[in-house]
């Protein structure tokens, strides 16, 4: 396959960055988005240019390291997949296909595809876990736990936290993010005692990190590769309304 | 400067000139009496730093993944000035996150003989009777507090319909004790870690550094006193100086190139600490998976592991018949050799992973291996499907099963998954003591870094429980008997100069080669060299060819390399060039320590020794040790030094899964 690649390229925060344009040889139907992404960068250094900076780590959909928007939508045009996972038999000979890094002002852009999502750090750290200092545990079989609550509970767990919600979202809101973690931990009996405190705590980062407010959209469910749904944003409305009259 | 020194050797590199053999290794901290007791002793007897003092005692941890991860949120939250880094940009996504199956602990719960007393016996036998019984007993131990504390974190295990914790099986053992939590336990692991980490962070006992890369430790007064940095956005280089440092960075199955590894995933921080003294150990066992999605194409840049749990309910084949391409369903039963069940009825599918990986390549060299190049043999849940129904196999597969698909576009549901061995996972790592602290004072190893508790091979969901026991529970504890004494003596500021002139350096010689050859290129093919001749099945002549060839990419790496762009930026190309420097060096050792095992065992199948029914053949009149090398400079010979394995506990037997 031959394609025409169209991508972002930005030396730095300051830059201001444009659209570079790249013809493409040599694709098979087998590859990776990524690896597609390797043999442009190969045939950059091999023409002594400065290869295309992007984020990438475990290449199994797991890390949430990757994060490409393809064609406007984040991570591509497959359902549930990060781009890492995205297959070039996806694509047409021809194609021209354009990639640019996730677009938010809480996610700064550092170099090309790479940005700073240290924001969502900042959220977890002001209150997205729960307080068991190691060695406090009680024996784990004590507290049974209802299947179907674990099981809810796995799916919010499930994030992986790569941001494709927030790049997505017309008001680059970390509503899924965050309630995806509420969810989690406020459906597990661990998380209880501190659960009113968390969401309030956590929605307060969000909001200083300078994430957008959600209108419902819902398009952040639809990109999201791990599919986290989307009554977990309701599930953390209802624990904020119980936070403030409590 | 060193790593540029040519080593060619255009002649057959002689045996005696690969390595000299030098005093035998004691472990200094190795406990006695008996040994449930020794855990408790080594606890007891251990100094203890006064809370007040744990105040003023810093210590850095260069890695947060499972290990590192457990570790700093651990060391924090007892009050310790904790200074971590990553590579990546956030700690949740160390490449512990990729964990699919489980992890192990002697929970008994299904109240099927399982205890501390079987998971220790099961791991040393596991291991090949390589690994040490003292480390495993206390593995085993600690095995149930973990799954306490990821409970009380909020990990969502798996649980049955009556809300008690779910286990399955995994090879290698005949018990069901690997808790998991669908095919992400270890994922979910690792954010409770994350978040526990968090928490500390928010709380200012731990200062994290993501995006930072380890390229040297600072040495000072034979201690290790610190580590120099590269910030990977801005390339400015830092130091950073603590009481003690614990490299907590992982393993290096990465020098193959292809693996299950992270792309990122590296040997940098230990060869580093290697080269600066810290002893090697047994860097040649190396773990092959059998069950990965085959590779497709030359473009490809990692290989995916389906998790080992599916060997519970698929069942592997290939047809009787060499050649035979009719597709799968069309083949009926009685012309299909479940090759497993059939030479290891008791275990069949279940096998440790060294037995089945080799037993795939087996089959594929009779020519009775299927798909692209003959490469693969099948996996085939039809029978699960008919047994247990679709939904019951989605409900415990179902992820992995999508990962197949997307991969391949072929449906596991309709057609058998194809699968064959890939690399997967590094037994060895740098040596450390029962305390976890290598041969230099003050440096700490946790996690697959270190080579402490899986002898030649590691039982699946035993990597995860290592990782978290070294985190959570060893490590917090062995590092007080060492901070109590401190503070030791300053550190030299001749020696910070020395450690940062020589990462400069090493940035600036990468940058102005100016060769035509990518890092990728030179790593693409060191890969080939070691998968071919250091892999699944290695040979004394093999393994001499390897280290020429090995010596001569080196040399041709130092003077074709091409880096584009500057080291003050994000620069990707210069970060795996340093990268695949170290590999390199690695490579050579791997060879060298694989040459002189003159013996199979677990991951180290030498074909020269094999029993008759070509099962590994162990030698324990001579090789019942840890060969742990020390580094005398890039191509000149390591020193090897052995530590005696004595096995008090456990009877060495032939392994047999028949
Ligand atoms: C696909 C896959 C599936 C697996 N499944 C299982 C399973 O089901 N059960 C099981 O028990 N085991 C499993 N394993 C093995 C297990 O996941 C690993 O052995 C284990 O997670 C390693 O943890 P770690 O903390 O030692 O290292 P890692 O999680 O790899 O963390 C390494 C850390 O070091 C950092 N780092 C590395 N180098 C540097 C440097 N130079 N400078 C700064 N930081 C650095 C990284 O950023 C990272 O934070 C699996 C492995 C793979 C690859
Ligand atoms: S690289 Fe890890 S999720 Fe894509």
């Amino acid at each position: 396959m031959k394609l025409t690649i169209r991508v972002w390229r930005q030396k730095n925060e300051a830059d201001k960055g444009r659209l570079a344009e790249y013809p493409i040889d040599g694709i098979e139907p087998d590859m990776s988005f990524l690896e597609m992404m390797d043999l442009l960068n190969e045939e950059l250094i091999g023409k002594g240019e400065d290869p295309v900076a992007f984020d990438h780590d475990c290449r199994e959909g797991i890390c949430g390291m990757c994060s490409m928007a393809i064609d406007g939508v984040p991570h591509g045009p497959e359902k549930a997949t990060t781009t890492c996972q995205l297959y070039m038999r996806h694509f047409k000979d021809g194609d021209t296909i354009t990639v640019e890094p996730w677009r938010a002002a809480a996610f700064p852009v550092v170099k090309d595809l790479v940005v700073d999502r240290s924001a969502f750090d900042r959220i977890i750290q002001s209150g997205g876990y729960v307080s068991a200092p190691t060695g406090s545990a009680p024996e784990a079989g004590s507290t049974p736990i209802p299947h179907e609550d674990a099981s809810k509970a796995f799916d919010a767990a499930t994030c992986i936290g790569c941001g494709a919600c927030v790049a997505a979202c017309p008001n680059a809101s970390a509503m899924l993010f965050t309630a995806a973690k509420v969810t989690h931990l406020g459906l597990m009996p661990q998380g209880q005692p501190e659960r009113y405190q968390r969401v309030t705590a956590m929605v307060e980062q969000m909001d200083a990190e300078g994430f957008g407010g959600c209108t419902n959209t819902g398009v952040c469910h639809t990109v999201c590769p791990k599919g986290i749904p989307l009554e977990t944003i309701g599930r953390m409305n209802g624990d904020i309304l119980k936070a403030l009259r409590p | 400067m060193a790593d540029s020194k040519s080593t060619a050797d255009t002649v057959e590199p002689d045996e005696n000139l690969l390595f000299t053999v030098g005093d035998p290794l004691q472990d200094a901290k190795a406990p006695e009496g008996p040994i449930e007791k020794r855990w408790e002793e080594r606890r007891f007897k251990g100094k203890i730093v006064n809370p007040a003092n744990k105040r003023k005692r810093s210590v850095i941890v260069v890695g947060t993944g499972l290990a590192g991860g457990s570790a700093s949120a651990t060391l924090g939250e007892a009050g310790y000035q904790v200074t971590a880094f990553c590579y990546q940009d956030s700690p949740r996504r160390a490449h512990s996150v990729a964990a699919q199956g489980g992890i192990n602990a002697a929970k008994n719960y299904r109240n099927d003989g399982d205890s501390v007393q079987r998971l220790f016996y099961d791991t040393v036998k596991g291991g090949d009777y390589r690994s040490r019984e003292s480390n495993v007993h206390r593995l085993a131990e600690v095995s149930v507090q973990i799954i306490d504390q990821c409970v009380a974190q909020g990990v969502p295990f798996a649980r049955d319909y009556g809300g008690l914790l779910d286990t399955r099986s995994f090879g290698g053992v005949q018990v069901s004790r690997t808790f998991y939590a669908r095919g992400q336990t270890g994922q979910q692991l690792l954010i409770g870690a994350y978040q526990a980490l968090e928490r500390q962070i928010a709380a200012g006992t731990v200062k994290m550094n993501t995006r930072h890369e380890m390229l040297e430790v600072i040495v000072s007064g034979g201690r290790a006193r610190g580590v120099v940095v590269r910030d990977m956005i801005t390339g400015e280089i830092e130091t950073h100086l603590a009481d003690a440092v614990v490299l907590a960075s992982g393993g290096y199955g990465n020098v193959y190139f292809l693996s299950t590894n992270a792309m990122g995933c590296n040997v940098t921080a230990t060869w580093r600490a290697h080269r600066k003294g810290a002893l090697f150990a047994n860097p040649c066992y190396t773990q092959i998976h059998p069950t990965c999605i085959p590779v497709s194409g030359d473009h490809q840049s990692k290989l995916t592991l389906m998790s080992e749990s599916l060997r519970n309910d698929g069942r592997v084949w290939v047809p009787k018949a060499k050649g035979d391409d009719r597709s799968p369903e069309t083949i009926p039963e009685d012309e299909r050799d479940y090759y497993l069940e059939r030479i290891y009825p008791s275990f069949g599918n279940l096998v440790p992973r060294d037995i089945a990986s080799r037993a795939a390549k087996n089959v594929c060299d009779e020519g009775r291996g299927v798909g692209p190049g003959g490469r693969g043999v099948y996996l085939d849940f039809s029978d699960a499907i008919q047994r247990l129904g679709r939904d019951a196999v989605e409900a415990k597969y179902g992820n992995l099963f999508e990962m197949y698909d997307r991969i391949t576009g072929e449906d596991p549901y309709t057609k058998p998954m194809r699968i064959y061995p890939a690399v997967h996972y590094t037994m060895g790592g740098l040596w450390v003591d029962y305390d976890l602290q290598s041969s230099i004072p003050g440096l700490f190893v946790i996690g697959e870094a270190n080579f402490s508790d899986h002898g030649a091979n590691r039982l699946g969901a035993s990597a995860l429980m290592q990782g978290l026991a070294d985190g959570y529970f060893v490590l917090p504890n062995t590092i007080g008997s060492y901070l109590a004494e401190a503070p030791y003596e300053g550190t030299d500021p001749k020696d910070v100069d020395e450690a940062v002139t020589a990462v400069k350096e090493r940035i600036s010689t990468f940058l102005s080669i100016n060769g035509d050859r990518s890092p990728d290129s030179f790593h693409r093919e060191l890969g080939h060299i070691m998968w071919e001749y250091c892999g699944m099945e290695r040979t004394d002549e093999g393994l001499r060819k390897a280290i020429s060839e090995i010596r001569s990419l080196r040399d041709e790496f130092w003077k074709r390399l091409k880096v584009t762009g500057a080291s003050e930026e994000l620069n990707q190309t210069l970060e795996k060039a340093g990268r695949v420097a170290d590999f390199f060096e690695l490579a050579e050792l791997m060879c060298i320590d694989a040459l002189h095992r003159e013996e199979s065992c677990g991951g180290h199948f030498r074909a020269e020794h094999q029993t008759e029914d070509g099962e590994a053949l162990r030698d324990d009149e001579n090789f019942a040790y840890v060969g742990a090398w020390e580094f005398t400079g890039t191509g000149t010979q390591p020193v090897l030094h052995k530590e005696a394995l004595d096995y008090e506990y456990v009877h060495m037997t032939q392994r047999s899964y028949k």
